[in-house]
């Protein structure tokens, strides 16, 4: 009797993860264009929440006025775990579960690239939406991806006219320890050597991400008597070392230029603690006027009664980019709709750009201005667009410089 | 110098918040041996607490009154979670309160986001110290000087209530001996729940503290648990005189390579900062080969409790058994006749395969080894990055660069188990995990090699494994080939005597059984087979990064050998089948995912304590923990 039962308890067993495995075989409507988006949901939910809304008030509208190329758009939305090892099984469940037509999404750096190698390896076409790391479009770029966001590089170029301007000598630098801040930090010092050989670069501070000891590093960063500080912190760290400089007066007198900190996701939290007066990149939709934005804006503010973050624009311009691939190639077949982003022109809620033939990279800008308190609140004075074109090298010299692999 | 000394009350501010945590987490532990991974999530919710609080209120009651209410709060829901939760599981194996903790982690993240949102919520300043004191000609937050003697406030506060009030005596007691103390007519139950809500209290007092300094943010439950853990093992378990001298030491360390940042040295330049990322962990490691109980621990009081009764004797497998592991393989192996109905299928089964060998090898020196590692991702990432290597810069084909796996898994093991065998109980767990953590911050930060943060790309398997059928199979083998052979050891000579030194070392010496020489010979063995999983996963994959060798990945191990069941051989097998399964589907399932994976496990832990296995054991008929 109980050989019998542990045998049959044991079968029961062996079913179970066949059956799991298998799992159940989606009917699948030929009818929509099935786009498989995978993003860090929950390891990143103050930057994507706003992008899934936007992805969500895009889709709404591009069926609103009869999808492309005939057929509707569907969005197939995952979490990708938080970790490339998950993400790239997510990516398989899209492709060869769900059958999807093709892959956007992803946040963080190492997630992008792990999903562009697998995109490269299975001809899959992928549109990195949000990861920064230029390695995507050039060094381990692929033909099959195609990147959105202002790269690293971009974002660095985008507050070197500043820094220049400024003519100060002596630089601190404050970046998290990953490749992000590591790049950024890299790039600069680089360009602005270039431009202005006697600069000095007196300390750098790389905390890791997400656990920094801010009053010791405001104080370390104070203490190498810096004119001008060069920071790339976001997220609770730049709220945490914007509280502390505050406090002991390690901004007092020195001027700044600030990655990203421009962004409402990041700008909002600081409150009352926003460090007056540096230059950052980001997002000020309170003070756009183009008529592309305005719609944009109305549009979102009805559908979800909030504004909008830089996250927001993102997914918004991901769907959008993806439907006017599309409708250029008439088709979602991966190989058309990689000739149809050469040189895809879209508009976004900042206007006009284009996707480039020669590195795969979208040429939407961002918004370079002065941060202020307003009524308690952070905002970007004087700001400025800039053409994510005017930031990026030429595709000339791309080829020159061997920035990408030629395949 | 100035700036030296200045940077040291920057570090005893920062201990500060470290040692509550740190004391709240030894206090539990020392008592109840209840290793709590949701500790982390305490202060989390302190500090959440505080921030709304003190958004009501307002002014300086709001923020002063809303620290004393969240530390309370947060207090009454630790005595929630110990009676409602914890009390139903104190008669099963030690370590599985561990996996229940863990699913309450994970539950308690989703509600925080529920309740509060995605984004980051900074507090107001202290009222009454939101200025500056100038010392050394530099500024000082008032309230970094506030905090600077609170803590010590809080230590000789904890310390008077141990060595004065009859409470404290029985705390003292229950941490030696807690079943004399219940037969001397202490009412234990209540003890634990007074225990485990000072511990909680600590905690949240701890987070909401910081309400003046740092966001109130979801990630802040794993940031805090790991340090928390560091200054408890740095300590010695059940100290807090320890707790504190071992946040004071951390946060000093920190604020010192803070303080010195870039030093170049001829052509080398060293950026002293990016130590932060590890130091904790090099000093614990540091700290525990030398003192194998922390700075002030003392060896852990004896335990007897029916939970910790030592496994049944192991089985050979019977006809059952081995009729049921054919067809699972034969199912197994049939799979890829199903790829074109289920292409999906494979790629989790994959997925699958490799759990399975990563847990079979961590449940080898967890289970019948009786060394619990925590760091087991070390040997995944060494044979990961290993493999990775060896493709990169040698070129080397599919074959061999499977072999370097475990090779490399096998040298780290063996340095690392060298050191780690000398210790026990959760002292080894917690050199294992800064080992681990060591491995990954080289992984991480040494870019020219490793390709820092984001790791290695583009290794894919070749011809004729290049499709997922084939890399299938080839993985169904590796996976069948590991898990006999891992067997076949545990009845083999070897087998029976790590065992025996697991169950009685006393006596396994007094036999002539080289004890630690046959835990250093299987902690190695673990590694090797483990490096193989490293492998195996990064050519189905295509790429390997610091993140996938990181804490996560081990505690995942954990709870996988720990789902199954740690007293059956079948437990990892089952564990990491379930889980890996679980996990993929309830992902796609729910925004709020993680809160159902965390409720599913605290599901099974209620349901079946003692694993999956443990359960089917028991519902054969055979007795517990002889299951094969």
């Amino acid at each position: 009797m109980s050989s019998f039962r542990t045998a049959f308890a044991l079968a029961l067993l062996c079913c179970v993860p066949v059956l799991c495995i298998a799992g159940g075989a989606r009917a699948q409507g030929a009818a929509t264009i099935k786009i498989g988006e995978l993003n860090s949901y929950k390891a990143q939910p103050a930057f994507l929440e706003p992008y899934r809304k936007g992805m969500e008030l895009a889709v709404e509208e591009i069926n609103g006025a009869g999808g492309v190329a005939g057929r509707k758009l569907e969005l197939v939305v995952r979490d990708d775990g938080g970790n490339p090892g998950d993400a790239v099984r997510v990516a398989e469940e899209l492709v060869t579960r769900e059958k999807v037509d093709l892959l956007a999404g992803t946040f963080l750096s190492h997630i992008g690239l792990a999903v562009t190698e697998f995109a490269g390896r299975r001809k899959v076409f992928f549109l990195a939406a949000e990861p920064l790391t230029d390695k995507i479009t050039w060094q381990n770029g692929n033909a099959y991806t195609y990147r959105l966001r202002t790269s690293t590089y971009m974002q660095v170029a985008m507050l070197l006219p500043a820094a220049i301007a400024a003519k100060k000598k002596r630089w601190a630098l404050v970046y998290p320890n990953f490749e992000y801040g590591q790049a950024a930090a890299a790039i600069f010092k680089e360009q602005l050597r270039a431009a202005q050989p006697d600069v000095e670069f007196v300390t750098e501070q790389a905390p890791p991400l997400g656990r920094i000891d801010a009053g010791a590093v405001a104080q370390a960063v104070d203490d190498a008597k810096p004119d001008a500080i060069f920071n790339a912190l976001f997220s609770a760290d730049l709220a945490k070392f914007a509280r502390e400089g505050n406090t002991r007066g390690t901004f007092n007198g020195r001027f700044a230029v600030s990655l990203l900190s421009g962004e409402p996701e990041y700008l909002d939290p600081l409150r009352d603690e926003v460090p007056v007066g540096w230059i950052v990149t980001g997002y000020p939709w309170y003070a756009i006027e183009t008529p592309e934005h305005k719609a944009f804006i109305e549009a979102y503010r009805r559908k979800f009664n909030d504004y909008p973050r830089f996250g927001s624009v993102i997914g918004y311009s991901t769907i959008k980019s993806i439907a006017a691939g599309i409708a250029k190639a008439g088709s979602s077949d991966t190989d058309k709709l990689l000739k149809a982003f050469e040189n895809l022109k879209v508009v976004g809620p900042f206007g006009p750009f284009e996707y480039r033939a020669c590195d795969h990279q979208a040429t939407m800008g961002a918004y370079v201005g002065e941060l202020a308190l307003r009524d308690g609140k952070g905002v970007m004075v004087d700001a400025k667009f800039v053409d994510g074109n005017t930031v990026l090298p030429s595709c000339a010299e791309v080829a020159s410089r061997r920035l990408r692999p030629q395949n | 110098m100035d700036a030296f000394l200045f940077q040291a009350l920057n570090g005893f501010a920062s201990a500060s918040g470290l040692f509550f945590v740190g004391a709240g987490l030894s206090l539990i532990f020392g008592v109840s041996r209840i290793v709590n991974s949701a500790h982390g999530s305490l202060y989390m919710l302190g500090l959440y607490f505080a921030w709304t609080i003190s958004q009501y209120m307002g002014g300086a009651l709001g923020f002063w009154g809303g620290i004393v209410l969240a530390a309370m709060a947060v207090a009454g829901l630790g005595a929630l979670i110990e009676v409602s939760l914890l009390r139903r599981i104190y008669h099963v194996p030690q370590l599985f309160q561990l996996l229940a903790t863990f699913g309450l982690m994970l539950v308690i993240n989703d509600v925080a986001l529920g309740l509060w949102g995605a984004e980051d919520l900074l507090g107001p300043r202290a009222p009454g110290l939101s200025g500056f004191v100038t010392i050394f000609g530099r500024r000082l937050p008032q309230y970094d000087l506030f905090l600077i003697v609170v803590g010590p406030l809080v230590l000789v506060a904890l310390h008077l209530l141990l060595a004065r009030s009859r409470f404290g005596r029985l705390i003292r007691a229950a941490t030696q001996d807690r079943e004399m103390l219940g037969a001397l007519g202490v009412n234990q139950a209540l003890l634990f729940t007074a225990v485990f809500a000072l511990g909680s209290f600590l905690a949240g007092l701890g987070g909401a503290l910081q309400l003046a300094r740092e966001p109130a943010s979801l990630s802040l439950d794993l940031a805090v648990i790991s340090e928390a853990f560091v200054v408890v093992v740095i300590g010695g378990m059940g100290s807090i005189t320890g707790a504190f001298v071992a946040a004071v030491l951390i946060a000093q360390i920190k604020a010192l390579c803070i303080a010195i940042g870039v030093v170049s040295i001829g052509e080398l330049t060293i950026n002293f900062s990016q130590l932060t990322l590890v130091a904790e962990f090099v000093v614990m490691a540091a700290v525990l080969v030398v003192r194998p109980y922390g700075l002030f621990g003392r060896p852990q009081g004896a335990v007897r409790s029916a939970g910790d009764a030592a496994d049944m004797p192991l089985r050979p497998a019977g006809r059952p058994l081995l009729v049921a592991a054919t067809a699972l393989a034969l199912a197994l192996l049939s799979l890829p006749l199903l790829e074109a109905r289920f292409p999906y299928a494979l790629i989790v089964g994959t997925d699958v395969l490799i759990a399975v060998v990563f847990a079979t090898s961590l449940h080898f020196i967890m289970g019948p080894g009786g060394m619990h590692s925590f760091g087991h991702a070390a040997y995944f990432g060494l044979g990961a990055y290993g493999a990775a290597l060896a493709v990169k810069w040698l070129a080397l084909p599919l074959g061999a660069a499977l072999l370097c796996a475990p090779l490399a898994a096998l040298a780290g093991a063996l340095l690392f188990g060298w050191f780690a065998v000398r210790l026990s109980g959760i002292y080894l767990a917690m050199l294992t995990l800064a080992f681990a953590q060591i491995v990954w911050s080289i992984a991480f930060q040494w870019e020219e090699v490793t390709g820092g943060s984001n790791g290695l790309l583009g290794i894919w398997p070749p011809s004729p494994f290049d499709n997922r059928a084939a890399y299938y199979l080839l993985t169904l083998a590796v996976a069948v080939v590991a898990v006999i052979v891992l067997r076949r050891l545990l009845f083999a000579p070897f087998g029976y005597a790590l065992r025996a030194g697991r169950d009685s070392p006393l006596r396994a010496g007094a036999i002539g059984i080289d004890v630690r020489r046959m835990q250093w010979l299987g902690f190695a063995l673990s590694g090797l087979v483990c490096g193989l999983a490293g492998g195996l996963f990064v050519f189905a994959k295509g790429s390997i990064s610091p993140e996938a060798i990181g804490v996560g990945r081990s505690i995942d191990g954990i709870v996988m050998v720990l789902l199954g069941g740690i007293q059956s051989l079948i437990g990892p097998i089952v564990g990491a089948g379930v889980y890996s399964l679980l996990q993929d589907m309830v992902m796609r399932q729910t925004d709020y995912w993680r809160a159902l994976l965390g409720g599913v496990i605290l599901l099974i832990v209620l349901l079946f304590p003692g694993g999956i296995a443990g359960a089917l054991a028991r519902w054969t008929q055979t007795p517990a923990g002889a299951s094969r």
